[in-house]
């Protein structure tokens, strides 16, 4: 290692050059086998480079960055999922998140007609129909109204779609990434339903987006004025493009497409309006033929978050089970989880806050003693409602409802801590 | 003094209504922030064909004919010469008879319930690097041409907004439209749940090559 660091070429300078060297010989002196290609070490009793040098002063990024080995967590895509990446989806990282909140710039993407870039000065919203007085608001006058900030998940109900059928996705990333979880902030939709004033007719939301798809879905208006917000930041920050800036709609614990992005207009009615995205896409075929529609609300679920497939274990010893879990029905009561397969369980810690329609953290320790492992978490939310298994929900729905595939979770640990996707009979 | 108390009284119901356990503003106009909508603004982005009974169709009308010309221009490039799907764009054609199948096959002629949705998606979001340029008269031409090519309408089919409402799509009955959910009834049972002996893995992910990357850069994989 030394031979080929002296005899190869050497890009560093001379300072760094001799920062790593004084660490060479600590891990040497620590006894590093012989052979070992790792880099050396920034350890104790050598100081590291930069702990020997100036970094880069403040607005060196004015805006901020991860740092460059964490380069690895980004969204990603399935590329064979789709026709194109216009009318598609992309997966949070789920496997290097922490906590609750998702980074903006990792938050799922979903779109139907590609990410438009909406000038904010000329962006309106519409509101009319079945209304006493029909208004357009621009920018400044939504931030006008009175703000609320509520932290909420959003879910596509296609989340886990891929593992009707089987376990075919050996990833967490992949099989759990469409979900995601920011502090809104914006104006209630019911303030402004009431700006404009509901005729006593209307019963029906028609939302649209200003993207090509012109994306649109019905709302019932006792939703409407229950929860939805009409938001314009996202943790503390102006949305970004792919969540809808300057606007978007917020529905609560309802499937992600509900949650318009680039919200334009708002037109009340006395019935639905069957929507492609509520007739076509979004409804759930069941085995006898029939198809269910309006299935807006996100059942409880949960996931294992560590180990995972892309986190797997070390070897034996003590670990912490790391998970996620969120219903659509507000809050977390219980989350359990089994390491053997959904045999016996044992509840775990939630992690506070608890939030209504929010993701809650979970924790147990767990010493894993190196055999094999099937690891699972089941959530059970304040109303007693408890995450079936995958059986459960095909016994109900058979294999082709695409969407709400809500199931617990199997991972399965091998001997060599690498962790799999399995479904259990 | 009249036009001092029309402006007191809208006051003194929200100061009320403020006063009381309802965040919720009483009267229109409360905050008085955003502009009327003038008809002329309305009827610009007032594009929405309601599905079930078309309210919302506009003047206007297309054949069957005139649908295969503007089909062939704006739609055959990505769904196929005849609705057939060009790689995973969707298939527009077939699969009548199939929803219980195993596999499936669900396109406006096999699962759409409501013809006016039609006319609605096309005019809102098609042909898809132009959304929402077609004339009424083409997107009417357009749906009686896809219509035609599942075998719902006959070739003499002329769709306008009094046509359109009175299709019935094959599929149309077939949609409950109240959530029956939960229809699973888990019960949270803590310890020997089941037999260990019984557990069985069925299906793994392991070795099945569909998975794309999660570290590095993106993955570009397509199926074998």
């Amino acid at each position: 290692m030394v031979s080929r660091l002296a005899g190869g070429r050497n890009p560093l300078g001379r300072r760094s050059f001799l920062g790593l060297g004084a660490a060479l010989t600590g891990s040497l002196a620590l006894g590093a086998k012989p052979g070992n290609t790792e880099p050396a070490p920034a350890s104790p009793p050598a100081d590291a480079p930069w702990s020997q040098s100036i970094g880069p002063g403040v607005v060196d990024r004015p805006y901020g960055r991860p740092a460059d080995p964490e380069a690895s967590v980004i969204r990603r895509n399935v590329p064979w999922l789709s026709a194109g990446t216009e009318s598609s989806i992309s997966f949070s990282p789920l496997q290097s998140l922490h906590g609750i909140i998702t980074p903006n710039g990792l938050f799922f993407e979903r779109y139907h007609a590609g990410r438009p870039d909406v000038d904010p000065d000329r962006h309106r919203l519409m509101i009319h129909g079945l209304v006493d007085r029909p208004l357009v608001f621009a920018m400044k006058d939504i931030v006008r109204f009175p703000s609320v900030s509520h932290i909420h998940f959003i879910e596509c109900p296609a989340n886990g779609g891929m593992e009707w059928r089987a376990a075919q996705i050996n990833s967490l990333q992949f099989n759990h990434g469409m979900i995601s979880c920011a502090e809104w902030t914006g104006v209630r939709l019911s303030t402004l339903l009431d700006e404009v004033g509901l005729k006593k007719e209307a019963k029906w939301a028609m939302v649209e987006g200003a993207d090509g798809a012109h994306m649109n879905r019905s709302l019932p208006l006792n939703k409407c004025l229950d929860d939805c917000l009409v938001v314009y930041a996202q943790n503390g920050e102006a949305l970004r493009p792919e969540q809808g800036y300057p606007l978007r709609l917020l529905v609560p614990g309802w499937e992600g497409n509900v949650s318009i992005k680039w919200l334009r207009r708002i037109k009340l009615g006395d019935r639905p309006w069957y929507s492609r995205e509520e007739t076509s896409k979004y409804t759930d075929l069941m085995p006898d033929g029939t198809s269910r529609g309006f299935t807006w609300l996100i059942e409880a679920k949960s996931v294992i978050t560590f180990p995972c497939p892309e986190k797997p274990l070390a070897g034996p010893g003590l670990y912490e089970i790391r998970g996620l879990a969120w219903t659509g029905n507000g809050k977390i009561r219980r989350v359990d989880v089994s390491t053997d397969g959904g045999v016996n369980w044992q509840s775990a810690r939630l992690h506070e806050p608890v939030l209504s329609k929010a993701l809650t953290k979970f924790t147990l320790p767990w010493r894993w003693d190196g055999q094999p492992a099937l690891l699972e978490s089941r959530v059970i939310d304040e109303t007693g409602y408890v995450q079936p298994t995958i059986a459960q929900l095909r016994k109900q729905r058979g294999l082709n409802s695409v969407y709400h595939n809500n199931s617990i979770q199997t991972w399965q640990v091998k001997p060599d801590g690498s962790v799999f996707d399995v479904q259990l009979a | 003094m009249f036009n001092s108390l029309k402006r007191a009284l809208p006051i003194c119901m929200s100061l009320i209504v403020a006063a009381g356990t309802f965040a919720r503003a009483a009267e229109p106009g409360h905050f008085g922030y955003g502009d009327k909508a003038t008809p002329e603004q309305i009827a610009g982005w007032d594009i929405d064909a309601r599905g079930d009974d078309g309210a919302g169709l506009p003047p206007g009308k297309g054949t069957v004919q005139r649908g295969s010309e503007v089909y062939a221009e704006q739609c055959a490039a990505c769904h196929g010469t005849f609705g057939e799907g060009e790689g995973r764009f969707p298939k527009l054609v077939g699969g009548a008879g199939t929803l219980r199948d195993d596999r499936p096959e669900l396109t406006v002629g096999s699962y759409w319930p409501f013809a006016p949705t039609l006319w609605d998606y096309i005019n809102r979001a098609m042909p898809m690097p132009a959304p929402h340029t077609l004339s009424a008269d083409d997107v009417y031409a357009l749906t009686a041409y896809i219509l035609n090519l599942n075998d719902v309408v006959p070739n003499e089919f002329v769709a306008d907004r009094d046509s359109l409402p009175k299709v019935k799509m094959p599929n149309r009955d077939s949609f409950i439209w109240t959530d029956p959910r939960p229809d699973t009834m888990a019960r949270p049972c803590m310890s020997a749940c089941a037999n260990p002996a019984d557990l069985q893995i069925v299906s793994t992910a392991e070795g099945r090559n569909l998975t794309p990357r999660t570290t590095g850069p993106l993955d570009t994989m397509q199926p074998k």
